[in-house]
């Protein structure tokens, strides 16, 4: 487990999806959790080459975020680990993002897991069986009704 | 730092079985409920329940206190609240970003259609 899951559809084409994930012009363009900028993109995107990113959020803080590229499958599929730089969240964690082309442009699915250690991973993906969701909802009922 | 992580991998590694959900879930609607009443509605023997137990225990989601011979269990919610913070701080994260990169992919896209033509 510990994954957080998103999905969204895109009205362009997987290879375009997938430049704007893999190329520092594009990345520059929208990573961050805000409208800071991006002060820094680099990518060498080729299994076991690194990625590292920095960016300003609004309220004048910068984070730095690094990872190694895992899998690599144009315009499919892109494994890479995920690590802080300043220590925020230590360890590593693992981002996947598998881009299927649909009717109206690509249907993207984004992963990241805390769990990144293999045994780990699959000892714990064999308990959930797809039961995530679930314990996401339930997992902010419960924490939402105790902690508001 | 690195009892934060080990703490977090914990309560994930706990919150994997269902049993274990299901008896927080039965704590949420119920503290400070003996082990016998939350055995109850589970087809499990009791010895069964009181290794979730333990688990739960060992991540820090539940404390027992033993009066007499009832063993009173309630949530503690620290190790839930980390394992939240984890997954809402990624989500913010992540969420923004991935509307904008839909935004820039499908300007993109715009500007490949218009070359085209």
């Amino acid at each position: 487990m510990t994954s957080l899951t998103l999905v969204r559809r895109i009205a362009a084409r997987p290879s375009i999806v997938f430049d704007a994930l893999t190329t520092p012009q594009g990345i520059a363009c929208w990573w961050g959790p805000d409208d800071g900028p991006v002060l820094l993109a680099e990518t060498d995107v080729r299994i076991g080459g690194r990625f590292r990113v920095r960016f300003r959020a609004l309220d004048g803080i910068e984070h730095e975020s690094s990872g190694e590229y895992r899998e690599i499958v144009p315009p499919q599929r892109l494994v890479m680990s995920w690590r802080w730089e300043n220590g925020e969240d230590p360890g590593e964690s693992l981002v996947e993002i598998d881009l299927r082309a649909i009717a109206e442009g690509t249907e993207l699915t984004f992963t990241h897991s805390r769990l990144q250690d293999e045994h780990t991973r699959l000892t714990h993906e064999e308990g959930w069986n797809g039961s995530l969701d679930k314990l996401e909802r339930y997992l902010s009922q419960v924490a939402d009704r105790r902690l508001s | 730092m690195v009892n934060y992580n080990t703490q977090l991998d914990r309560t994930f590694a706990a919150l994997v079985d269902p049993t274990r959900r299901a008896i927080l879930a039965h704590l949420e609607r119920e503290d400070g409920t003996s082990v016998s009443q939350l055995a109850k509605p589970f087809s499990i023997k009791l010895p069964a329940v009181m290794k979730h137990l333990d688990v739960l225990d060992h991540a820090g989601l539940i404390t027992r206190s033993k009066v007499g011979r009832t063993v009173t269990v309630r949530l503690s919610p620290q190790p839930m609240r980390a394992a939240l913070d984890w997954l809402r701080r990624y989500e913010r994260f992540w969420s923004v970003s991935l509307d904008r990169l839909a935004a820039y992919a499908e300007r993109k896209e715009a500007e490949a259609r218009r070359t085209r033509r």
